[in-house]
C-alpha cells in the first residue's frame, strides 16, 4: 500500500511534468483512495511496475487535454498514433521520475496505451489506487497508482 | 567503420557532426531535432529502439547520439555498449525518465558521454549537447 511520502513523490513528479514539458504548472487536487477502479478517460497510457514494488501506474486525460498539450509543445500531429504517443510518454515519464525516491528496484515497463472508457487496466488481485486528479488549463486528468 | 570521416566538412567551411536520435517516442524524437540550435549536428537518423538503433547507426556512423533507455525490443543500457563497440569515439547523451543515480552511473559505465532527466527544457538539452561536444 502507498504511504503518504510515496504519494508525494508522484505528485511532484506530477507537477513537475507539467512545469517543464507543458510549461504551465497543473493544480494538484487532493489524492484519494479509489474504492472500485477508477474511471478512465479517451487515453490511458499505462506502465507496469515489478521489482521491489508491484503494481500499475497509469496516467489518463480527454482527447481535448491532449490536444492543448501537444500544442504547447509545438506539435502539430493531433493524430491517435499521437495522442496515444503523449499519454505513454507522460505516465512513463512521472513512473520513471519515481526512481528518484524508490530506487533503481522499482522497475518500469515500457508503455503500452489503451483508448475508450473502459479499457482493461491490469492490476494486482486486492491492490488498492490512489487517485491523483490533474487540472490543467480547464482539463481533467488523473494519475492512479496502484501498488503493492 | 572509419572514424576519420565522422567530421565532415559543412558548405560554410565550419565542421559539422552527424546526429542520430534514439527515442521510442515519436514525440520526443521531434522535440528533440526541433529543439536542437546547433547548426553543426545534421540529423542522420532516428530509431525506436535498440534494434533500429543500431541498424541506422550501421548505415549513418552518426557522432553524436542522443539514446532513451526504457524502449522495447533492446533497452538504452544494451544498445550504449553495442554503439561504443562499434565507435569508441561516438559521444553518447542519455535522455531518460529514469531519475535514479544508479542507473546514470551504469549508462556512463557502459560508455554514455552525458545523462539529461526528462523532462527538460530546450536550454536544458541544448546545454547538456554543448557539454557532450566539447
Amino acid at each position: 500500500m502507498l504511504q503518504e511520502q510515496e504519494l508525494k513523490t508522484f505528485v511532484e513528479g506530477t507537477t513537475n511534468y507539467f512545469e517543464v514539458a507543458a510549461q504551465q504548472p497543473a493544480s494538484i487536487g487532493s489524492p484519494y483512495l479509489a474504492d472500485t477502479p477508477p474511471a478512465v478517460h479517451d487515453y490511458t497510457g499505462v506502465i507496469s511496475i515489478s521489482g521491489k514494488r508491484e503494481g500499475v501506474v497509469y496516467f489518463t486525460a480527454p482527447k481535448a487535454m491532449l490536444t492543448v498539450l501537444l500544442m504547447k509543445m509545438q506539435e502539430n500531429d493531433f493524430s491517435h498514433e499521437t495522442m496515444r504517443d503523449l499519454v505513454g510518454e507522460v505516465a512513463n515519464t512521472i513512473s520513471g521520475n519515481a526512481r528518484r525516491d524508490f530506487g533503481r528496484d522499482f522497475v518500469i515497463s515500457v508503455p503500452s496505451v489503451l483508448a475508450g472508457e473502459r479499457p482493461e487496466i491490469p492490476q494486482k488481485p486486492g491492490a488498492r489506487s490512489f487517485v491523483i486528479p490533474i487540472n490543467w488549463r480547464s482539463h481533467s486528468a488523473k494519475l492512479i497508482v496502484s501498488l503493492t | 567503420m572509419n572514424s576519420a570521416s565522422a567530421k565532415v566538412m559543412s558548405d560554410n567551411g565550419k565542421k559539422s557532426y552527424k546526429l542520430m536520435i534514439v527515442d521510442d517516442s515519436n514525440i520526443m524524437r521531434r522535440r528533440i531535432e526541433r529543439s536542437n540550435q546547433f547548426e553543426e549536428l545534421e540529423l542522420v537518423g532516428t530509431a525506436g529502439n535498440g534494434v533500429e538503433a543500431l541498424e541506422m547507426f550501421k548505415k549513418t556512423d552518426p557522432d553524436v547520439v542522443t539514446m532513451d533507455l526504457t524502449m522495447p525490443q533492446m533497452d538504452g543500457i544494451e544498445c550504449i555498449s553495442k554503439l561504443v563497440a562499434l565507435k569508441p569515439a561516438v559521444r553518447i547523451l542519455v535522455i531518460s525518465a529514469l531519475a535514479d543515480k544508479a542507473t546514470a552511473v551504469e549508462a556512463m559505465e557502459k560508455g554514455a558521454n552525458g545523462f539529461l532527466n526528462k523532462p527538460f527544457t530546450d536550454r536544458q538539452l541544448n546545454e547538456a549537447i554543448a557539454d557532450l561536444m566539447r
